[in-house]
């Protein structure tokens, strides 16, 4: 009789320990299904889960950020090509118009014509006033500013609950973040990231958007808050810092800029206010802007940059002069 | 098809996908609401191929989306959402094909025929609308997402352009992922038909 020292063997997992970890009952099945191990699963799940933390909770200086401007280096291009490529194919429509259909545009367009002929007879006093307050300006010596144009190449999905663009201009123009951009109907967001060749634009109707905002009339100051709307129904809400002052329908809202132009220079339109509502219990007015951007259809925006800036692309200055590289 | 090419196809879909979705799809979107083609891709993957290689795909994919440009939310949501969506098609899509006794080889996938048009749009809708609900939720502790009201517009209106749009995407990525080389053997049976009976074709 020898002493066996050999600690006793495991015996092999049961059936049941099997189906509890695979959660497949049949111990072949799992094998033919081909199903992920739950250690991979549960592995790519927390890998997302740290990944989004840590990306929201540090912010700017996210590790994620070198990986972001990589991607842009890399997808921009592409981005840009694809973009370019399809532009023939996409102006087609505008391409194939009817006289009549050009004739009734002619038609509409004499109208509008009228009217704002009308309204300019009566502005001579105001554009006194403006030419006025230009000269004033000019003697203040305040931020000469200049335009960099540059055109939306893709735009983000709602699905992603957040409005952005990306611009087929980068640091390579001398974009950076923190810059303003408009179009020719108001502000139309800032630039977040910019990559050698592209830039990301976050619009003003995103939901995490804020910006200064000062009535036009009454120079009264608040905040213009993106409410993350889609395409055809998004609108901005306005917060005034004064609690007494009641926002009126018609009345416009410009920025009103912050310190050193960045993010925001002033007195870009935003939008104009379209419905008031009263919140009893806080005894203040909230307003429903509708911005003067249609951000559904964005094509040639610019981007507001420092007068002097070195670029490599055309720059239009402040005295609307075009300075070639 | 071989591992190899299989995951050639995969990225080449995927990348093509992504392309399209922020340069051509903003064209045609209904209020902003895109098809959601990456994740149609990562759809027909599931489908095509299996379980595992459509989860790691889903969060290739989800990756993607969320590094490049235009993206400015928390990296990784879309990751796990496609990766949800990738796991769940994988498993349900082949819940009730008998499968082959002993483990699958490539030959098996690659006998997989076209999956029917009902598999194809339950699982276009129902991967549209996981991918953009976890996509949505994920936001809500990070403080990164819209209204309630708009996050379920968002997924309605969604579920009804991927399911159009995946009737289309949906079958030429499982022709991506499917395609051989060489002869084209027939299939000895339909791996779709829950009885499993001989085909003739």
């Amino acid at each position: 009789m020898s002493l066996d020292t050999m600690p006793p063997r495991r015996p092999a997992a049961t059936e049941d320990e099997r189906a509890r970890r695979t959660g497949v009952t049949d111990r072949t099945e799992a094998r033919r299904l081909r199903l992920p191990s739950r250690s991979l699963v549960v592995a790519l799940v927390l890998a997302c889960v740290t990944l989004m933390v840590v990306d929201h909770e540090r912010g700017p200086d996210s590790p994620v950020e070198p990986v972001r401007s990589v991607a842009g280096e890399v997808v921009g291009p592409a981005e840009a090509f694809v973009s370019a490529g399809l532009r023939p194919v996409l102006d087609l429509p505008d391409q194939l118009r009817s006289n009549q259909q050009l004739r009734s545009d002619v038609a509409a367009l004499e109208s509008e014509n009228d009217t704002l002929e009308g309204a300019l007879r009566a502005t001579g006093y105001d554009a006194q006033r403006v030419a006025a307050l230009e000269d004033l300006r000019a003697v203040a010596g305040d931020l000469g500013y200049a335009l960099l144009p540059a055109r939306v190449i893709a735009i983000g999905p709602a699905q992603s609950f957040g409005r952005t663009v990306t611009i087929d201009a980068g640091r390579d123009a001398g974009l950076g973040p923190d810059m303003t951009v408009v179009n020719g109907d108001g502000l139309v967001g800032r630039v977040t990231a910019a990559t050698a060749q592209t830039a990301t634009v976050r619009l003003a109707v995103d939901t995490g958007f804020t910006v200064g905002g000062r009535v036009g009339e009454n120079m009264e100051l608040g905040f213009v808050r993106g409410n993350g709307g889609l395409g055809g129904d998004g609108h901005l809400d306005l917060e005034l810092v004064d609690e007494t002052v009641v926002p009126r329908e018609g009345q416009t809202v410009v920025t009103w800029g912050s310190e050193g132009g960045a993010p925001f220079v002033s007195g870009v339109p935003i939008g104009e206010v379209t419905k008031v509502y009263e919140s009893l219990r806080e005894t203040s007015y909230r307003a429903e802007l509708r911005p003067y951007v249609d951000y559904s259809s964005l094509d040639l925006v610019g981007v507001v940059v420092p007068s002097g800036t070195d670029s490599a692309r055309p720059v239009i200055e402040a005295d609307r002069s075009v300075r070639m590289p | 098809m071989t591992t190899a090419s299989r995951l050639l196809a995969a990225l080449a879909a995927t990348t093509v996908a992504f392309l399209l979705q922020v340069t051509v799809a903003p064209h045609v979107a209904w209020d902003g609401v895109v098809p959601g083609l990456v994740l149609l891709v990562v759809v027909g993957a599931a489908l095509a191929t299996d379980a595992r290689f459509a989860t790691l795909l889903g969060f290739g994919a989800g990756l993607l989306l969320d590094v490049a440009p235009p993206a400015d939310h928390a990296a990784g949501r879309w990751a796990l959402a496609l990766l949800v969506v990738g796991y769940v098609v994988g498993r349900l899509g082949h819940d009730h094909q008998p499968m082959p006794a002993g483990p699958w080889d490539v030959e098996q996938v690659r006998r997989l025929r076209r999956p029917p048009l009902h598999v194809v749009l339950a699982a276009a809708l129902g991967g549209s609308f996981l991918g953009t609900s976890v996509f949505a939720l994920t936001g809500l502790p990070l403080g990164e997402t819209a209204g309630i009201g708009t996050m379920l517009d968002v997924v309605g209106r969604g579920m009804m352009v991927d399911g159009v749009a995946g009737l289309v995407v949906v079958p030429v990525t499982v022709w991506a992922m499917t395609r051989t080389r060489g002869s084209q053997r027939a299939p000895s049976r339909d791996p779709w038909r829950p009885s499993g009976r001989a085909v003739v074709s």
